[in-house]
């Protein structure tokens, strides 16, 4: 029972502490611009889950975010940073309109939208694998790769939309006859007007298919043990650089998923910059998500509501309030994940041991390499991390 | 040709400043994923200087001090708190936006750009080759990366910096005061990039949104490529900013779509790391957080 409520407190009390310090942050920006915090909040909400449209666009916006976060969050869990969920995404809702254009308008519905759904896992999967390969292979830094692959991928994309297939004078594809996915409001009158559309129930399934793989099957398993200790995982018989070029394929794949929501549920085309930023919002989601499947859903919706609060509140201030709030809560959780738990460990602790300020032991359960632990310079502590963790070592085949 | 060269050296003269922060901050362990973050900074607080002050000297001024300040925040939540440095870079980058944006908004009620501010040169890109030499940011920024050869290699302060790179543990264990030499480090690359900000800004006479546009990334590329070497640096600097000339001066002939240009950097970076000619590998402790 002890360990469970350590485990909770762990996971919850990090993002709690840093939406508390965005409040703050928040309350002076909107005190500096001369509006009272409590309006401004009112109409946030009332913009965002108090009408129809609002919420709709709320579950439009944390669609795509549900994606790129689960996309974020598998990667840290094998410890690895995805931070070409931006391109992914785009590269994923690109084949996907490139597929669904090369249909006819007549193609039954199950087989456009599957070619569709395929087209954007390949999509996002090669962006993906190209870093995943590259780590696995040649050891280079993913966080590098990705990030430059961001800027190849993207002019690649542009280029090919701009002297090929746009509409002339759009930045845009012609428009996908096959393979459309029903708006919400088809079914459930209450979201009429807004984008919400049904690849939401396609991000909710896909969250609960992330969650057995991670925690129901040995791939999944292996994958969070190469995460938590490479080391120990290749000890224990994983091939941990498979394992990498793995991960990083189906992160890609996860995001490349989410270009359905725009590509297929909304606009049906693929337009230059659909989902700028949702790649980097990933980040803050898997954060906050605590890169747990039901907290990335829970985070995304979070964060919509945040980016389509700052339009409601656009006319008392300026809506770039909500990216300043975003990299708070971004850097207060990161800076707060370490210091809350040697905070726990201290008082778990029995006094006299002296290990307080190191915290390892079975904090170890939820530390990926993204959020350090930070590293004991006694030499056999890293065996003796690897022994608490709690992982029994895999089988030898 | 000369006007070729001096094109050049002005589109390479943000990549120099950024680069010479880049290198200082990796070589000390810290990722610079932040100098896109930095420059965007500086360039803002430039021009909000210079508008305020009257003078593009003062300008400059405000945008260091703009650089510093964020590069305190970085070095706060990644030194002090240690705190994982790839997630709070990114952070930063998306902070800059956010406050540049918000600030634009309150100190001239505009969503895209400055009133005219003052500065160097002549003003309006690719107008007056030669007077663009007139803007002295542009041979600071040679200056520049030549005194970070000379930090790193020369000084004792340089000898800690690489020392708290590659064996922070070793360093530490002979008396040198490895997180406070990261911070002076990181403060050091704050004020450089925001020096590239500055340049740009007083350059265009204005602050726009987002002005930096990835020029942060391309030093960052720029970095990794020249294999944290401030000379093959340079060379990486200049030969991405020969590219980029190449391409704005045969813009009219179409031979390469620009797209493919602007994707050089990024791509030899990639082949780099990825080792095809000659590996590039990072200092031993990049982005390990020190006790």
């Amino acid at each position: 029972m002890a360990r469970v409520r350590t485990h909770i407190e762990e996971s919850i009390l990090p993002p709690l502490v840093a939406l508390v310090i965005a409040a703050v942050v928040g309350d002076i920006l909107i005190i500096i611009f001369g509006q009272s915090p409590g309006d401004v909040y009112r109409q946030l909400l009332e913009g965002t889950w108090g009408n129809a449209y609002g919420f709709g666009q709320v579950i439009y916006k944390a669609t795509t975010l549900t994606f790129t976060g689960l996309a974020v969050a598998l990667g840290i869990r094998a410890g690895l940073f995805n931070i070409g969920a931006e391109s992914q995404l785009a590269s994923g809702g690109f084949l996907a309109a490139l597929i669904g254009l090369a249909m006819p308008p007549g193609t039954p519905a199950v087989l456009a939208v599957s070619a569709c759904l395929l087209a954007a896992a390949v999509g996002g999967g090669v962006v993906g694998a190209i870093p995943g390969a590259l780590k696995a292979r040649f050891g280079a830094s993913e966080v590098i790769v990705t990030i430059m692959l961001n800027f190849v991928v993207l002019a690649l994309l542009n280029y090919i939309v701009a002297a090929h297939i746009h509409v002339s004078e759009t930045l845009h594809t012609p428009e996908v006859r096959a393979g459309a996915l029903p708006r919400l409001a088809a079914v459930f009158p209450m979201f009429s007007g807004s984008a919400a559309n049904t690849t939401f129930l396609l991000a909710l399934a896909t969250a609960a298919v992330v969650w057995w793989y991670l925690f129901r099957t040995r791939p999944g398993y292996e994958l969070r043990a190469v995460g938590l200790q490479p080391d120990a995982a290749e000890y224990g018989g994983v091939r941990v650089g498979r394992v990498w070029a793995r991960a990083m394929l189906l992160s890609g794949v996860l995001a490349g998923i989410g270009g359905l929501n725009y590509v297929l549920g909304y606009k049906h085309y693929y337009e230059e910059g659909f989902g700028t930023g949702s790649g980097f919002l990933g980040i803050a989601v898997a954060l906050v998500g605590r890169n747990h499947p039901i907290g990335v859903v829970i985070a995304a919706l979070l964060f919509a509501t945040l980016s389509q609060g700052a339009l409601a509140v656009n006319a008392l201030v300026p809506k770039q309030m909500v990216d300043v709030l975003t990299a708070v809560v971004i850097i207060a959780v990161a800076t707060a994940v370490p210091e809350v738990r040697r905070a726990l460990a201290a008082t778990r602790r029995p006094s006299g041991i002296g290990t307080a300020g190191t915290g390892n032991g079975e904090q170890a359960t939820e530390a990926p390499r993204g959020v350090t632990v930070p590293g004991s310079r006694f030499p056999g502590a890293r065996l003796q991390r690897a022994a608490d963790s709690q992982f029994p070592i895999p089988d030898s085949r | 040709m000369m006007a070729f060269l001096i094109q050049t050296l002005r589109i390479a003269t943000p990549y120099l400043f950024a680069a010479a922060g880049g290198i200082i901050s990796e070589r000390a362990g810290i990722i610079a994923l932040t100098l896109e973050g930095f420059m965007l900074t500086g360039a803002f607080c430039a021009a909000l200087g210079s508008y305020y002050a009257g003078s593009p000297w003062f300008g400059i001024l405000a945008g260091v001090a703009g650089g510093l300040l964020a590069a305190l925040l970085h070095a706060l939540a990644t030194i002090r708190y240690r705190a994982d440095q790839v997630v709070v870079g990114i952070a930063m980058n998306l902070l800059a936006v956010g406050v540049t944006r918000f600030f634009l908004r309150l100190a001239f009620d505009s969503s895209s750009n400055s009133p005219r501010v003052p500065g160097f040169g002549g003003g309006q890109v690719g107008s007056g080759v030669l007077s663009s030499l007139a803007n002295p940011l542009v041979w600071f920024g040679i200056l520049c990366m030549v005194a970070v050869g000379w930090i790193l290699y020369r000084t004792p302060f340089g000898l800690r910096v690489r020392a708290a790179g590659e064996k922070p543990e070793a360093a530490l264990s002979v008396g040198v005061p490895v997180r406070r030499i990261r911070w002076l480090a990181v403060a050091l690359s704050g004020a450089s990039a925001a020096l590239a900000g500055a340049y740009l800004a007083l350059d265009q006479h204005q602050f726009t949104d987002g002005m930096t546009a990835g020029r942060g990334f391309i030093a960052l590329a720029a970095v990794i490529f020249g294999k944290w070497d401030p000379k093959r640096v340079t060379i990486a600097c200049l030969l991405f900013a020969a590219a980029e000339t190449m391409q704005i001066r045969l813009q009219s002939l179409q031979l390469v779509p620009s797209q493919f240009v602007e994707m050089i950097p990024y791509v030899l970076t990639i082949v780099a790391l990825a080792g095809v000619v000659g590996r590039a590998v990072q200092p031993a402790a990049l982005g390990k957080a020190v006790d």
